[in-house]
Formats: C-alpha cells, structure tokens, sequence
C-alpha cells in the first residue's frame, strides 16, 4: 500500500511574525522556515506504518516554489522512498493545492494520505478535507490515533468534547493533530542518504490543474496590541485590584 | 441582498451555544438568515435556533446518522441546499466539527473557503487570523457562486432572543449519502463545571502544576471562582488532564472576562487562545515569562502556596 505525506514549508513556530509595514503581507526573507509541524507528525506517522509492514512505499509531496525542495529533503530524510515538487512560483489558496494534491494521490494509486491538520502560517485547516471531497474519499481530521487493518482505518480524533472514533473503508485521507506522535530526531546519515533519493518535479498543467484565484488579500496588520498591565505583590493586592474591577 | 445559511450545528440534543454567534456575524452581513439543522430528529434544536433574534426561518433535515455529523455525510447534504436553496453564504461556527465538515462543503462548491472570519467589512470582505493571530489578514471573497466561511467564535457576542419564535420548515435534499465512513464512538468528558468557550472565567494550568494530582488545586480554584478550566499544551501532553481542555492555536479559542495563566509561561501559540480575553492574570515564578507581556495582573511566586492563599481569600 502506497502513502503519500504532504509536507508544506512554513515560518518557523518560534520565530516572531513581523508584519510589513505596507500591509502586503509578512516579512519572509531571510527568515527561518522549516517544516510545518503537522507536517512532520504526518511523515512520522508513515515511516511508523512503514516499519510495522503496513505501508509499502512513501511519497512526499509538496506545491511550491523553488525553496520548497529542502522541504521534501527533509521528508526523505525522515523516510519517505521518494518525492514530488508541484512547482508553482505565484502564491496559490488552500483549494489549488488540494486540486493538486488530489491528482498526484490518484496518479500515485496511494491508499493513504496524510496531511496536517493546519499550516501554522495561514491557519487555514482546510486543504486535507479539501483533498477528500475532490476524490469523494473518507476523511478523518485532528487523528491523535491511528490504526490501519484489513482495508480499514480506525481513526481517534480530537475533538471538542473529547475524543471522537470513526472508522473508514481505505483509500481515504487523515489529517494529523499533534498528539499522534513524537516526530524522530534526523540523523546525519538519514540527511546524507535523502540527498539521492529521486525528487519529481510536475508543474499544475502536468496534472490538469488550473489554479482558482478565491480570496483577494486587501492588507495584512499587526492586532491590536494588549498594554503591559501592573505587577502585584501578594495574593491581597490581586484579590482588591480584582474585586474593585467587579470580576469576581 | 444575502441569502445566507447557517449551519445549526448541536450535540446532544442541543443547539451549539456558537450558533448565536454565527447569527450575529450574519447580521453583520446583512439579509435573510436561515439556519439548518440536521439531525436524527431535528424538532428540539430548531425550536431553539428559531428562538434566536435575526433568524427568518429554520428548516430541518431529519435521516438517521445526521446526529453524528459525519463530515462525508453532512457536507453533501449542505451543498445540495445551498445549491437549490440559492445561498449567497454558508456560515459554520469555527468549533472542530465545523472545520471538519465546511471545507468538504466549498471544495464540491469550488470555492475558497474563509477560515476563522473575525470582523465582517462588507458581504464580501473579512479579516482573519494568520500565523496564530499574530497577523490579520482583510480578504475579499468573490461574491459568486457563494462564500463559505467558518466563524471564530471568540470576536463575536451572542444574539439575543427573538419576539417571536422563526417559522420552522420540515425539509428533504436530494444528496448521494456515501457509506464509506461510519461513527465509532464519542468518549466526551462530562463535567459540571462551565464549558470552556462560553465561561465567563477561566482558570488555566501549565506544565508546572507537575502532576493530574497536583492539577486539583486548579479545579479548586475554578470551583470557588465558578469559572472554566484550560490548560496549556504541554500540561495536556504530559497526561495532566484530557486533551479537550487545551488552550491556544490548535486548541480552543477563548475569550473569557477573566483568565489565569498558572504556571504557563506563554508562548505564542498558546496566547493565541486567549488574545480575547477581556483581562489576563498570570502567576509564575520566573519574573521573566513572557507571559506577564500581557498580563494585565502579574504575581510572581510558587503557585503551590500562591492558588491556595488565592482561593481562600478570593
Ligand atoms: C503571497 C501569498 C499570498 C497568499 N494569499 C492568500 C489569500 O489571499 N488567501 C488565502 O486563503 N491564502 C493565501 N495564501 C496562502 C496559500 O498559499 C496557502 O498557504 C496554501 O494554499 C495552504 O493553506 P494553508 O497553509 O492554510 O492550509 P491548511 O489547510 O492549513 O494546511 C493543512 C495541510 O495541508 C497540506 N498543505 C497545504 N498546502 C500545501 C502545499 N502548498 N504543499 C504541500 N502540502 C500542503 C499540509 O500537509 C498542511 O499541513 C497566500 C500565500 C502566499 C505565499
Ligand atoms: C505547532 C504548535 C502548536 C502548539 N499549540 C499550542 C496550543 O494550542 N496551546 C498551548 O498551550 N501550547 C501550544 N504549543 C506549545 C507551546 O509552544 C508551549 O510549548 C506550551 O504552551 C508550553 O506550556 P507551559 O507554558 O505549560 O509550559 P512551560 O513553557 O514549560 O512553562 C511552565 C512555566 O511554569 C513556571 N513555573 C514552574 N514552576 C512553577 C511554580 N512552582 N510556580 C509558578 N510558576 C512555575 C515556569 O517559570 C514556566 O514559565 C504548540 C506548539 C507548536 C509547535
């Protein structure tokens, strides 16, 4: 059985966001990226089914600019067999990607993709389910846990209230939360071996996608900021200062 | 003028309190408002969405399993409405299962979907959140075929009730039901405390707190303060308490009046649940945590001696 893992190149989770002073976005140059988080506990997640014999071949996958090769690096490091660049230079929207990525998992013949739940830079937590309907596949979102048997995956999810179990008929797309697993720390030799492994590149034509325009960006600000409040120095001055405020 | 949908999303029997909330942000968009329930059996929830101040009609659509509200299932159903009903928006609330199910929705519509709207401009033009709330993005949706868009419920209040209850309309849609994808189960933790999205206060622990033993004298302190409790990531992963209780980007959003950081040192994805939080108060033991940046009350000291003393005297 065939797994695909989208892996997205995303601003670093500990690097402070600063907005560009003109509203047209954030500053990315010279910034730190990395793998998007989400990400990575997918690819962890197919290497793991990999190992217990479940998962034959890994795939990793990607739509982006040129950059987004280190990304794919990184996943076969991790242990992905091979990757695809989805090369596009212009800025694309949640739906593009997943009509991108939906031609790639059926080219591939995969009966299993992993996604994200969310990308930590536009938040958007939409492209895995995005992905499933263009394919009319199962989808299980937020998976915290995950077991794949006999053509089947029982998927635990996190939701609000709790934690949710469903069940699907394979193929069908999971997207990952981040209790699922402890991603792997790399090893220099898994980074050297990734060096030759085969890397695809296609463009949105080869895959008989056109890209949608969607959602116009009029402006991108800072929000408002909150003031640095006071510092008490005992339990009594907090419990006035919150009494005289009427908040408890 | 707008033709909009509202999805009135529930559990056990109940309207999700965020639906008045998607009502409010539909008013901001201005035109009809009509709210759908699916359901096994629908009948209670709607006489509760048609209770809400600004709705003008609700309709129902009973089949058996609506109830679990199957991402696969729900979201065909939706788009057939929306299709024949004419919509010019679909309004989810921004809860998990809305997430689930609403993208399915705009992909079969092939359109973008609006994630997270925070503040409406116009019909077609929204902010939301980027990069854990530490940008804002203003879009502007292409009016047609229709926007579809996931409410945060922490930038909006609630509707008030209506004069008079809305008409409510047994309805059927004509939608292919795949069988691919069944309901297991639903471990839920039933507390009596106030849910954490709509608490008025919040009391929260961090990885501090060191054990789920030592975390009781955080449910002692909400218990005395009537408030909600949360957590940070790391005080979930570290098996303190269930992962429903977690706070922040890729946990609840919330916006309580009044909210404890107990021994959180505030990162930035887990400020990102509480940026709406009317006032923040920390206590640490490291004057440096980044979390009295924006605390409006901050107290330094050992949280083991500094919540009991809290709860005694508060
Ligand atoms: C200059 C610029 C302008 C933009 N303008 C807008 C805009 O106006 N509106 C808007 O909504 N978005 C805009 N985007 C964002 C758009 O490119 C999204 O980042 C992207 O399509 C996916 O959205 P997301 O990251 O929020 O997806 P999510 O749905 O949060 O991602 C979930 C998962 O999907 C997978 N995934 C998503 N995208 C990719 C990818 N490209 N390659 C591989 N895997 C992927 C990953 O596994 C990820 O974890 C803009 C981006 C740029 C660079
Ligand atoms: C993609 C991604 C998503 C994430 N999403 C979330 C999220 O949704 N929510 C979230 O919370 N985190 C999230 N995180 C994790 C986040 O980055 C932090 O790791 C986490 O919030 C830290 O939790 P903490 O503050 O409890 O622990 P720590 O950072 O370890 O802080 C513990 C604090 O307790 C203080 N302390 C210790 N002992 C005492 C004592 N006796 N008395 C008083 N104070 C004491 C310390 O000074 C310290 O400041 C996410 C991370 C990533 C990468």
């Amino acid at each position: 059985m065939k797994a695909l893992v989208s892996v997205k190149r995303v601003i670093d989770y500990n690097v402070r966001i600063q907005v560009k002073p003109d509203g047209s976005g954030v500053v990315v140059d010279g910034v730190k990226h990395s793998v998007n988080p989400f990400d990575e506990i997918a690819m962890e997640e197919a290497v793991r089914l990999k190992e217990k014999g479940k998962v034959t071949e890994i795939i990793a996958v990607t739509v982006g600019g040129q950059k987004c090769e280190e990304t794919l690096r990184t996943a076969l490091a991790f242990g992905a067999d091979r990757a695809v660049h989805v090369k596009v230079d212009e800025e694309i929207q949640p739906l593009t990607a997943a009509m991108a990525l939906a031609a790639v998992f059926k080219k591939e013949g995969a009966e299993l993709f992993f996604l994200g739940k969310q990308a930590i830079d536009d938040d958007a937590a939409q492209t895995g389910q995005m992905v499933a309907a263009l394919l009319d596949l199962p989808q299980a979102t937020f998976a915290s846990k995950v077991d794949i048997d006999g053509g089947k995956a029982v998927v635990t999810r996190e939701v609000d209230a709790g934690l949710e179990t469903l069940e699907f008929d394979l193929p069908g797309i999971i997207t990952t939360d981040l209790r699922l697993n402890e991603p792997r720390y790399l090893k220099l030799p898994d980074i050297m071996k990734a060096k030759k492994k085969p890397i695809e590149t296609v463009s949105l034509a080869d895959l008989g996608v056109t890209a949608i325009a969607g959602l116009k960006s009029v402006k991108t600000a800072n929000p408002p900021k909150r003031s640095k409040g006071v510092m008490v120095k005992t339990v009594d001055e907090l419990v006035t200062a919150l009494k005289a405020k009427g908040l408890i | 003028m707008s033709k909009i949908l509202v999805i009135g999303q529930h559990a056990d029997g109940k309207l999700n309190s965020g639906i008045a909330k998607v009502v409010n942000a539909a008013k901001a968009i201005g035109g009809d408002i009509h709210v759908a329930v699916f359901a096994n059996d629908g009948a209670a929830v709607a006489a509760q969405a048609a209770a809400l101040d600004g709705v003008a009609k609700v309709l129902v659509v009973d089949r058996a399993g609506n109830d679990d509200y199957v991402a696969s299932a729900i979201a065909p159903q939706i788009v057939a409405l929306t299709q024949s009903g004419g919509y010019s928006h679909v309004l989810a609330a921004g809860t998990t299962s809305g997430k689930d199910f609403l993208p399915r929705v705009a992909a079969k519509l092939g359109v973008q979907q609006v994630s997270d709207i925070m503040a409406v401009h116009s019909a077609t033009s929204f902010d939301r959140p980027i990069y854990a709330g530490n940008a804002i993005l203003t879009v502007e949706a292409p009016a047609a075929p229709a926007i579809v868009a996931t409410i945060r419920l922490a930038s909006f209040q609630a509707t008030g009730a209506a004069a008079a209850a809305a008409p409510i309309e047994k309805i059927s849609v004509d939608a292919v039901i795949p069988g691919h994808t069944r309901f297991v189960s639903l471990a839920a933790q039933k507390s009596e405390r106030p849910e954490l999205q709509s608490a008025t206060r919040v009391v929260s622990g961090g990885r501090a707190l060191g054990s789920s033993e030592n975390f009781s004298i955080i449910y002692s302190l909400a218990d005395k303060l009537k408030a909600g409790v949360g957590a940070s990531r790391a005080a979930v992963d570290s098996g303190y308490v269930p992962n429903d209780m977690q706070v922040g980007q890729t946990g609840k959003i919330i916006a309580p009046e009044l909210y404890f950081a107990i021994g959180i040192s505030g990162a930035i994805q887990h400020l990102a649940g509480i940026k709406d939080a009317r006032t923040i108060v920390a206590i640490n033991k490291d004057p440096e945590a980044p979390i009295f940046e924006v605390a409006d009350y901050g107290l330094v000291g050992d949280l083991f001696a500094l919540v009991p003393e809290l709860e005694a005297k508060a």
